[in-house]
């Protein structure tokens, strides 16, 4: 099973590295635009993204089939995120992630299986290949970029896990603690995050563990050390930083379904044909790009690979 | 120079020029590569917030002129109006142009069909969509306040009627914070901000008026 290298990404849509690298210069010298704000409250003017250096190079990464062949930068991989634990804003993360403690790392397995226990971050790695995936990566917000991540198949995981057959749901827990993440003492979301996934989804080889960036370290606001990467689904199915993976019987409330049940659903499989209430999901921006003209694709583009998983379902009402 | 000429050559165009630098900014920062990586998000964002302050500046005007007795700030109001529905256009123009007419299979060229075309992915999108509704509105509300923003108009409407027409501002500031609060995802920090901002400019008014209602009542009272 093979993903074609998507020539839907044209080589002049990745993302000039030039862009990002000196607006702090700029904003300092935009002092009586500050002024002014402060005058209403620091608000929504783009503050200077800070794109995390360049970490440790992972070793023995592999290409995969799976990849599809262009990329976003680095610089806008780690300076837009969404990752609310460290602040609402999109450049907040790059900023305040920095005080995350990613060594040493556990990650409790409960529930329903017979290996449950707590792993190092070490244990979960050890023997795995890992392996470059390049996917393609869409927020719910409709942007989307093109993301070299590298990881392991969750599924390999979850076998040595030895999940019971009433084990239908995995629920995967986030790190919530606010003395290192400042956006966890608001009650912005209820904390810690929780996200879920079906069995079969969870066992899908397109289904990663992710621990790696362009073959570096993942940065901490991208959700290191340990993240998820579902890429037919939308970005917050995507749980960053996880500490917790329980198998359930019962399908798992994710955080983002309990803060708004109409507009964010458990499945969040990109759809065009399903607008979230507020946004035609349509066609998305390919970032860096200004215009909404992507036409977005049925599951993402990995329709081939996963359509099986929801035959019969109706899509409309699981969102 | 009398106080007057300082206002026309001095004043007001310092506060034109500082006025413009938000949109001035947007300009060279997207010239220069300086946007975030959601560059639209950045321009969406600013031009909107930025509608949101004007109005609430605009609102400020009258307050602030009945607070301090300083009867010139209110010959500052209509460029700060109009600033407002400059930037809510801009930021009406955005979403018009970068969302709706984007998303478009368009033929090469502009042509008729396309303004045609616009209207038929624009208008779905402004009913369905209660935050964009709110959001247009508001923009509508501006609209004839700004077509009526000159001297001949107030003449020519009578100074009673145009005033009235003029409090279309408060529905404007409220929309316009309503569509703010009903865009976020989950942290209503900032929308809270301007909907008391707003919610205290209104009041101000409602007490005034309260007030200037019961004053002759009191002045005999007092006499």
């Amino acid at each position: 099973m093979l993903i074609k290298s998507s020539a839907s990404i044209p080589s002049s849509e990745i993302t000039d590295k030039r862009l990002y690298m000196d607006r702090r210069t700029f904003m300092r010298s935009a002092t009586a635009l500050a002024t002014a704000r402060a005058m209403l409250g620091a608000d929504a003017l783009v503050q200077a993204a800070q794109p995390a250096s360049h970490g440790k190079k992972l070793e023995n990464v592999r290409a995969s089939g799976y990849s599809t062949d262009e990329r976003t930068t680095w610089e806008q991989i780690t300076s837009y995120n969404n990752y609310y634990e460290f602040g609402a804003d999109k450049e907040q993360p790059a900023r305040l992630a920095r005080t995350l403690v990613t060594e040493p790392w556990t990650v409790a397995v409960e529930g329903e299986c017979n290996k449950p226990a707590v792993y190092h971050l070490e244990d979960v790695l050890k023997g795995r290949t890992l392996e470059d995936r390049v996917y393609r990566h869409r927020c719910v917000e409709a942007w989307s970029m093109v993301i070299p991540w590298v990881g392991f198949p969750l599924a390999d995981f979850i076998k040595k896990c030895e999940p019971t057959s009433r084990a239908r749901f995995v629920e995967f827990t986030s790190l919530s603690d606010p003395k290192q993440m400042l956006g966890t003492r608001v009650p912005v979301l209820p904390w810690p995050y929780v996200e879920g996934l079906r069995m079969d989804e969870a066992m899908h080889p397109l289904t990663i563990l992710v621990v790696g960036l362009y073959g570096k370290v993942l940065p901490n606001q991208n959700g290191a050390p340990l993240r998820l990467a579902v890429p037919w689904k939308y970005g917050f199915k995507h749980a960053k930083s996880i500490v917790k993976i329980r198998f359930v019987e019962q399908q798992p409330l994710n955080t983002w379904r309990r803060q708004g049940p109409q507009e964010y659903g458990f499945y969040a499989n990109v759809n065009p044909t399903v607008d979230h209430p507020r946004w035609s999901q349509a066609t998305e921006r390919r970032l860096p790009g200004i215009f909404k003209n992507r036409k977005t694709l049925l599951f993402n583009g990995y329709a081939d690979q996963v359509a099986s998983l929801y035959s019969g379902m109706d899509l409309r009402k699981n969102f | 120079m009398t106080s007057n000429q300082t206002v026309r050559w001095v004043a007001k165009p310092a506060l034109f020029l500082g006025s413009l630098a938000p949109a001035a900014w947007l300009v060279v920062a997207a010239l220069t590569e300086q946007l975030s990586p959601d560059p639209l998000a950045d321009i969406t964002n600013e031009t909107g917030v930025w509608t949101l302050r004007f109005l609430c500046i605009t609102l400020a005007m009258t307050p602030l002129r009945r607070m301090t007795g300083w009867n010139g700030v209110i010959r500052f109001r209509r460029m700060l109006g109009l600033f407002a529905f400059f930037y809510g256009s801009l930021h009406l123009l955005t979403y018009l142009v970068a969302d709706r007419l984007a998303s478009l299979d368009l033929p090469a060229g502009i042509a008729w069909q396309t303004v045609g075309a616009l209207a038929n992915a624009t208008l779905p999108d402004v009913l369905k969509r209660p935050f964009i509704t709110v959001g247009f509105a508001s923009w509508l509300c501006m609209l004839p306040l700004a077509l009526t923003s000159t001297a001949g108009m107030i003449r020519r409407l009578g100074g009673r009627r145009w005033q009235l027409l003029h409090r279309l501002t408060y529905v404007a500031a409220a929309a316009a914070v309503l569509h703010y609060w009903w865009l976020v995802k989950a942290d209503v920090r900032r929308p809270e901000t301007y909907a008391l901002v707003v919610g205290l400019l209104l009041i101000f008014r409602a007490w005034w008026w309260g007030r200037s209602a019961r004053a002759p009542v009191t002045r005999r009272v007092a006499a």
